[in-house]
């Protein structure tokens, strides 16, 4: 069963945000690093890149595929998690934990269109 | 993040298909079967095959028998190799070519007797193999069998296969060399793989392949999806059919000259062939070697000062070899060792070296 943390903002492509003020921490979530299996290599953007919801801006790599990380919210990247440029396992082991990027939020009403843990819990499930 | 989801539906299922189900592998549709790609974990069954050994169901591959007056005349006029007094017990690899050169297929030809062939093909290419096959046979006395579905096939693969075959199956296979089979019963077993290490391929009716299984997996053999038998083929450089291979790429490209024999007077593409052979090829086949982690998969293009030379037809980051490497097809011109190239990865572009395909070294016990 995978695990879904309350207070986060999560998107039907499997990303989550976590805010801390004007800040969020985009992520994967559990459900997706199960879904991928050993996460091998991690492409992420470079700071002051802009991303926008909704659109792609890296990926994460198992042994087998690339898979497209969508944005969750739109800004522009304060920091990255380098870590994972040699520790990319560190997705499979704490996800939550391990973010990827560091955005600063355009616009925070874009929350809204996220899903809260209990209806990303539901939706995982379908 | 984009995860695929398939269904299960219209695929065709192998004779161990509730068995992947009941280990909980990862399935999916692969050459019109529903598949395991891998029970736990790609890299620890990769390592399992090349420390240990690694059980593999291949009952998806296709089977056609080539009997009667002519078989042998036949099987030399669709077949790149040479097959010409060879003994009964041996196995060839080849390809079958168009005239104009392009492949239809990679496969096995076991000499089962005299003017009695086996032919093993890829299962995604059944339908068009079995088709090629006939239309070819009008002028031979041959009698032609399409046997995909009787067949189930497994294969045991790994440093270990030789002892497990004999202590746990009870098959002796000590004597069998490499690309030699015999056959016990409707039972084929042979010294062949496709994992760049020594192993076994057992060729049976499902209640038997079934039976071999159960022990296999009863004696603690780690159970190996299709996932891993890429990234093990892949690293000793071996060609994958619709990768590597294709109508449009021939074997003088794909570098597999070695298995066409232009000694013989005839075979179907032998001109064609010949004509690439002599004259050079446009595109090749290398491996590239990339410095940084970034991983090349098929499709992305390979760049020289800006330019689309080519593209990748198989990448991973390598199991036994730690590095980001690929086979790609690229313009002749660039296909010398050494060559600087760049890989264009989603949004920026990667350094890498033109090397040798076999990246990590074949462990046959021949």
């Amino acid at each position: 069963m995978a695990k879904v943390i309350e207070g986060l903002y999560y998107s039907e492509s499997h990303e989550y945000v976590k805010i801390e003020g004007e800040f969020g921490y985009v992520g994967i979530s559990d459900y997706a690093q199960h879904a991928l299996g050993n996460v091998v290599y991690v492409d992420m953007p470079d700071v002051d890149d802009e991303v926008e919801a909704g659109s792609e801006f890296g990926a994460v790599e198992s042994v087998k595929a690339a898979s497209d990380l969508i944005a969750p919210v739109t800004g522009v990247v304060v920091d990255k998690n380098e870590a994972l440029d040699d520790q990319p396992e560190l997705l499979n082991q704490d996800p939550y934990q391990n973010w990827i990027i560091k955005v600063e939020l355009s616009d925070k009403t874009e929350l809204d269109n996220l899903m809260d843990a209990k209806a990303y819990a539901a939706f995982c499930e379908k | 993040m984009a995860i695929r989801q398939e269904t299960e539906e219209q695929e065709k299922k192998t004779c161990l298909y509730k068995r992947h189900v009941a280990e909980g592998a990862y399935m999916t549709p692969f050459a019109g079967f529903i598949m395991p790609i891998h029970y736990k974990d790609i890299q620890l069954e990769h390592k399992a095959v090349r420390n240990q050994c690694g059980l593999f169901d291949v009952s998806h591959m296709g089977e056609v028998t080539v009997k009667g007056r002519q078989a042998e005349a036949f099987v030399q006029h669709i077949f790149t190799n040479d097959i010409a007094g060879a003994p009964i017990g041996k196995v060839f690899y080849g390809m079958m070519c168009y005239e104009n050169g392009g492949t239809v297929d990679d496969l096995l030809v076991y000499k089962m007797g005299e003017n009695d062939f086996f032919l093993v093909i890829n299962a995604a290419n059944i339908d068009k193999d079995w088709a090629w096959i006939q239309q070819q046979a009008d002028s031979f006395d041959v009698e032609l069998a399409n046997k995909s579905d009787y067949y189930g096939q497994i294969a045991l693969q790994g440093p270990e296969s030789e002892h497990v075959m004999e202590t746990v199956l009870n098959i002796p296979c000590r004597e069998l060399s490499f690309y030699t089979a015999k056959t016990m019963g409707d039972v084929i077993v042979s010294r062949t793989g496709y994992t760049g290490e020594d192993g076994f391929e057992v060729y049976a009716s499902h209640a038997y392949i079934q039976e071999c299984w159960d022990k296999l997996i009863s004696a603690g053999v780690q159970a190996c999806g299709l996932g891993c038998r890429d990234t093990l083929r892949f690293e000793v450089g071996l060609p994958l059919y619709g990768d590597e291979l294709s109508e449009d790429i021939s074997p003088v490209m794909a570098g597999l000259t070695m298995f066409v024999k232009f000694d013989k007077p005839e075979f179907i593409g032998r001109s064609a062939l010949l004509k690439q052979k002599t004259d050079g090829v446009a595109r090749k086949l290398v491996g590239i070697e990339l410095k940084d982690k970034a991983i090349p998969r098929h499709g992305y293009l390979v760049l020289k000062d800006g330019e689309t030379i080519g593209e990748v037809t198989t990448g991973y980051h390598g199991i036994s070899v730690d590095k980001s490497i690929c086979m790609a097809l690229i313009d002749s011109r660039y296909a010398a060792l050494g060559t600087e190239v760049e890989i264009q990865i989603r949004k920026k572009t990667f350094p890498g070296v033109v090397v040798k395909k076999r990246f990590y070294e074949k462990h046959y016990k021949k």
